[in-house]
């Protein structure tokens, strides 16, 4: 098992093979369907996409309860987010996490820019709620659960997919 | 002739989703376990123990399972002998899933399928009623998440595709599902009927105990060699190649026109979360 720091460093996803378990520390940011196709359209306007550097990961949390800073919070299917992510990777955000399989051109892209992509485990959302310190809003409140949120995570297990 | 009140019928399915969204099937703990103790693979065991541990810490923080809270699914069973009293029954539904979705802390995800604005309090539910004998009320209630139901799928087969047919149709479903449904799946299969009563067959063959056997010997057959068939497939935990795709397949059926042969395949993800009550 590998312990990695996120956002992950190109030079850490070159030392990666499919099949490694890993757990994730540091920052990533949530970020499901209507989240990417607004930042596409920031990507379209401005030529600079938001959190380029960082770990996207496709998720939609419960609401947290009082004294709880982010409700259970596991991953969402890849698929949906395919159309987006290898232009996301040409400007600069490589690592991304999510379930279930992707597209071919998903693979060729990951390949391309020196890309990772993690499976975290479906499902498994109260588990993912207990490796995350903090969740703040930064982008998008107005779309509730599918808003950006920037997550401190501690031992977070994923095991690398596409690289 | 029996009363039921309108009341009891929402704090029934308030308290049934508030639970099932947190705890998980005891039998699909049983089955995830197993499914772990045979694994070879290193990553897909580290899948199952996750899994296993997140039904633990959901129960013991109850926090919900999985982030999809689902859609909300009630098949009510409504002897003809029985009265509703103190307001309309879809009412008091969709009443307790509210309170259940706001006091759980549990996501909202019902929406307008045009507009997509959501409702903001996981209604409405989707309600089956069926007008039984005598004077029973039974309301059974799944919380239903998409990452598997986007997976399942409606055959209008001829009736000379027969049995075969029907098993390809299911091994289809779950071979081009993969690891979009969160494997180890349940599946349920409608045979039969017309495309909406096989659908229907299909989700509620789901409510059957993961331990049960079918009572028809040659559905129970063929859920057996369809289950043995499927965790061939090697998709495995998440997708990640393994013993066991699916715990188990419980097929129902219903008799056809002679010119056809329905069949619908509703994918369960490994969140097992239904329950029933008789008031
Ligand atoms: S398919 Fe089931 S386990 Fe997977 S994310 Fe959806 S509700 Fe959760």
């Amino acid at each position: 098992m590998k312990r990695i720091s996120t956002p992950i460093d190109k030079e850490i996803i070159k030392t990666l093979k499919k099949g490694d378990i890993v757990l994730l520390s540091g920052t990533m940011y949530t970020a499901r369907d209507a989240a990417h196709k607004k930042m596409l359209d920031i990507l379209r306007n401005t030529g600079e996409v938001p959190l380029k550097g960082q770990t996207l990961y496709y998720a939609g949390p419960c609401p947290p309860k009082p004294q709880e800073c982010v409700g259970s919070i596991g991953p969402t299917s890849s698929y949906r987010m395919d159309d987006y992510t290898p232009i996301f990777l040409e400007n600069g955000i490589l690592s991304t996490i999510g379930k279930g399989q992707r597209a071919q051109k998903v693979h060729d892209a990951i390949k391309k820019y020196g890309g990772v992509h993690f499976d975290a485990i479906g499902g498994a959302g109260a588990y993912y709620k207990s490796c995350v310190t903090s969740c703040e809003t930064v982008f998008f409140p107005e779309l509730g659960a599918e808003a950006v949120y920037k997550l401190e995570i501690k031992d977070f297990p994923c095991i690398v997919s596409i690289v | 002739m029996k009363i039921v009140l309108s009341q009891d019928i929402t704090s029934a399915i308030k308290k049934m989703c508030m639970e099932i969204c947190v705890c998980l099937d005891q039998k699909a703990l049983a089955k995830l376990k197993h499914a772990r103790e045979i694994e070879d693979s290193q990553a897909t065991a580290f899948a199952l123990d996750i899994m296993i541990k997140n039904a633990d810490i959901a129960k013991k923080t109850s926090s919900p399972l999985c982030q999809d809270t689902g859609m909300v699914v009630v098949f009510v069973d409504m002897g003809q002998d029985v009265r509703i009293k103190g307001g309309y029954i879809e009412d008091a539904i969709n009443q307790g899933v509210k309170e259940a979705y706001q006091e759980g802390y549990f996501r909202k995800s019902v929406l307008d399928p045009i507009s997509r604005e959501n409702t903001w309090d996981n209604t409405p539910a989707v309600i089956h009623y069926n007008i039984i004998k005598g004077s029973e009320f039974c309301l059974s209630v799944m919380a239903k998440g998409f990452g598997s139901e986007n997976m399942s799928r409606l055959f209008m087969l001829t009736p000379s595709e027969g049995i075969e047919g029907i098993k390809k149709a299911v091994i289809e479903t779950i071979k081009d599902a993969n690891a979009k449904p969160c494997p180890p799946v349940v599946v349920g299969v409608g045979v039969g009927g017309t495309m909406e009563k096989a659908a229907l067959l299909s989700k509620k063959a789901l409510f059957r105990g993961l331990d049960s056997k079918n009572e028809d010997p040659i559905l129970n057959d063929l859920e057996e060699q369809l289950l043995e068939e499927i965790n061939l497939l090697g998709i495995g935990a998440q997708g990640l190649g393994g013993k066991t795709t699916a715990l188990k397949v419980f097929i129902e059926k219903y008799p056809t026109h002679i010119a056809g042969l329905p069949v619908a395949v509703t994918v369960q993800c490994h969140a097992v979360r239904h329950n029933s009550i008789t008031l």
